[in-house]
């Protein structure tokens, strides 16, 4: 038996798992949960849901009184998730806020929630590079994700498939195990839109770190919300550098999906990034391009510098190795903070194979469960950031009031050292 | 005389206000500050103009899945937007409003139109939202 229930031109078809739910059968908290969904459906586009099997959910982040009482509302009607699902960050470092500037009542409300959402019965992840943990999704897997960059990495890079799940929705996903019929999901929702291809792009560059976050912020201000696929690509780039172009496409565009040809694996051949349609746009890619995202990614051209920060998305172990590395037997700055953002778990393994110890005897920092865009954790002097990550540089001068500048790991770790900001833009140039 | 562009309402409301208009998206989260209304976004065109009971023509929105809530701590600090008039049925902005009538009894009206009536509102008009799902520019 299925219901229609019409709605302007739409008429929905409802499952009776879904009606049961919207009738309360299986308690407050899933009703509430199915209520928005519903409501959420004609927004879609589409007349019905379809079943998840995972879901990682961004709703976690603090960001006030609303969405601690959200969560407290879920949680106190006996929400209980329907299918495994992960945490993004949380508002605070749960046991290391009072190291940081973090107002108690933020810390207190952000813990409020933390809890809330524990108790709904989630994996208690806090982190925005879940597919680094234990819990990836699996290829054509069907999962509700929040977090722009968790989006991009689980469709691009892993081929599950996900919509643009808002904050809020993805919990209501998680409770109910169902999402809209819709986009992502659906084959023919994950045919490329615009192909850029890159045309005299050095191979010297293209197997440098700092090229990836670039790249990401160029798809994003080239493909805004559409479907980039790059063609050109010289070198296989690794985890972490795909997981920099996420970042950089999700903060400059609403970038969900993008194929690299030959590289991701729902494009072994432009035809099939295309499903055999034509781009709807096409545009070469050179270093002028390039030069131009790179500048962007940086609001100061001065050497002043207070504050390193990485781990936007959180830090991955190999990251932790290659800056062990470069850290190893030399000091921070005694006036330059430098702070690495990562998950719990990976902290833990850093720890136990010997990668923190060099990098606290640098003089860096490290922060778990958030990072300094959601938990007000910087000291009012912090004026003049640097960076690796294109998603801290994009959105620290808006959220931090703060001055900007992009650079490599090395970079971020010679700048530290000196006490002002040099790069080596050698590549950039050529 | 009003101009009447006939609109695909997203969420039920009327509104009426003061536009705030640009072709380019912003991300709440980053873009607005959700205390005073402001759009923060420094490279956005609209950068320290205060949307709070203005209504916000907008294509859709850009980059983090946080922007839902931002608005939705603004719905509830009162500094949200009258309106919102987009050029698509954006899901971001949408499930503030229906998060805010779930949880605080109150929301905003959205109307999606299309692109050319889009571009043609400027800042400064007097926009509104009626039950039709028009939108009427004064």
């Amino acid at each position: 038996m299925e219901c229609k229930q019409q709605r302007g031109t739409l008429i929905s078809e409802l499952s009776p798992y879904d009606l049961a739910l919207l009738a309360g059968e299986e308690g407050p908290a899933a009703q509430m949960a199915m209520r928005i969904l519903n409501r959420m459906l004609p927004v879609f586009g589409v007349d019905r849901f379809m079943d998840i099997s995972a879901a990682h959910i961004d709703s976690t982040v603090y960001m006030g009184v609303a969405t601690m009482e959200y969560a407290e509302r879920l949680a106190s009607l006996g929400a209980k998730v329907r299918v495994p699902s992960t945490l993004n960050v949380s508002g605070v470092d749960e046991h290391g806020w009072q190291e940081w500037k973090v107002p108690a009542e933020v810390a207190g409300n952000a813990i409020r929630q933390m809890k809330a959402y524990e108790a709904m019965g989630f994996i208690p992840t806090w982190t925005c590079a879940p597919y680094q943990t234990d819990h990836a999704p699996v290829f054509g897997q069907q999962i509700a994700a929040g977090e722009s960059n968790v989006i991009g990495y689980y469709n691009s890079v892993i081929g599950a498939r996900t919509e643009r799940y808002p904050d809020l929705l993805d919990i209501c996903a998680a409770i109910t195990g169902r999402v809209p019929a819709a986009g992502l999901h659906l084959d023919e929702g994950r045919a490329g839109t615009a192909l850029l291809r890159l045309k005299g792009v050095p191979r010297a560059l293209q197997e440098d770190d700092a090229f990836y976050p670039v790249l990401g912020h160029l798809l994003g201000r080239k493909a805004s919300d559409g479907i980039p696929v790059v063609q050109g690509m010289e070198v296989i780039p690794n985890v972490d550098q795909l997981k920099a172009v996420c970042a950089g496409g999700a903060s400059a565009g609403a970038i969900a999906l993008f194929h690299l040809i030959g590289i991701t694996p729902e494009a072994p051949t432009l035809e099939a990034a295309f499903m055999g349609k034509q781009p709807q746009t096409t545009m070469d890619i050179g270093m002028p391009e390039l030069r131009e995202a790179y500048r962007e990614l940086s609001t100061s051209q001065g050497e002043k510098l207070n504050m390193v920060v990485l781990g936007s998305p959180h830090f991955s172990i190999t990251e932790f190795k290659a800056l062990a590395l470069l850290v190893e037997g030399r000091k921070c700055n005694a006036d330059v903070e430098f702070l690495v953002t990562c998950s719990r778990a990976v902290k833990m393994i850093a720890e136990h194979v010997g990668l923190l110890k060099p990098i606290e005897a640098f003089g860096a920092r490290i922060t778990v469960d958030t990072c300094p865009l959601t938990s007000p954790m910087l000291p009012e002097r912090i004026k003049h950031l640097m960076t690796n990550s294109a998603k801290y540089a994009y959105y620290s001068p808006g959220l931090l009031n703060v001055d900007v500048t992009y650079g490599r790991l090395s970079d971020c770790v010679e700048s530290a050292v000196q006490g002002h900001i040099q790069r080596e833009e050698g590549l950039w140039l050529a | 005389m009003a101009r009447v562009i006939q609109g695909k309402t997203i969420i039920e409301g009327v509104a009426k206000g003061i536009a705030l208009a640009s072709s380019e998206p912003v991300s709440f989260w980053g873009g607005y500050d959700q205390v005073t209304g402001e759009i923060i976004d420094r490279r956005h065109p609209l950068s320290g103009q205060i949307a709070a009971g203005r209504m916000l023509v907008l294509p859709y929105t850009r980059g983090s899945s946080t922007s839902t809530a931002i608005l939705l701590e603004s719905v509830r600090a009162g500094v949200a937007p009258a309106g919102l008039v987009t050029d698509r049925a954006d899901v971001f902005l949408a499930l503030a409003s229906v998060v805010a009538a779930e949880m605080y009894e109150t929301g905003f009206p959205m109307v999606a139109i299309d692109r050319t009536s889009f571009d043609s509102i400027q800042t400064g008009d007097t926009v509104e939202i009626d039950a039709m799902g028009r939108v009427l520019v004064g």
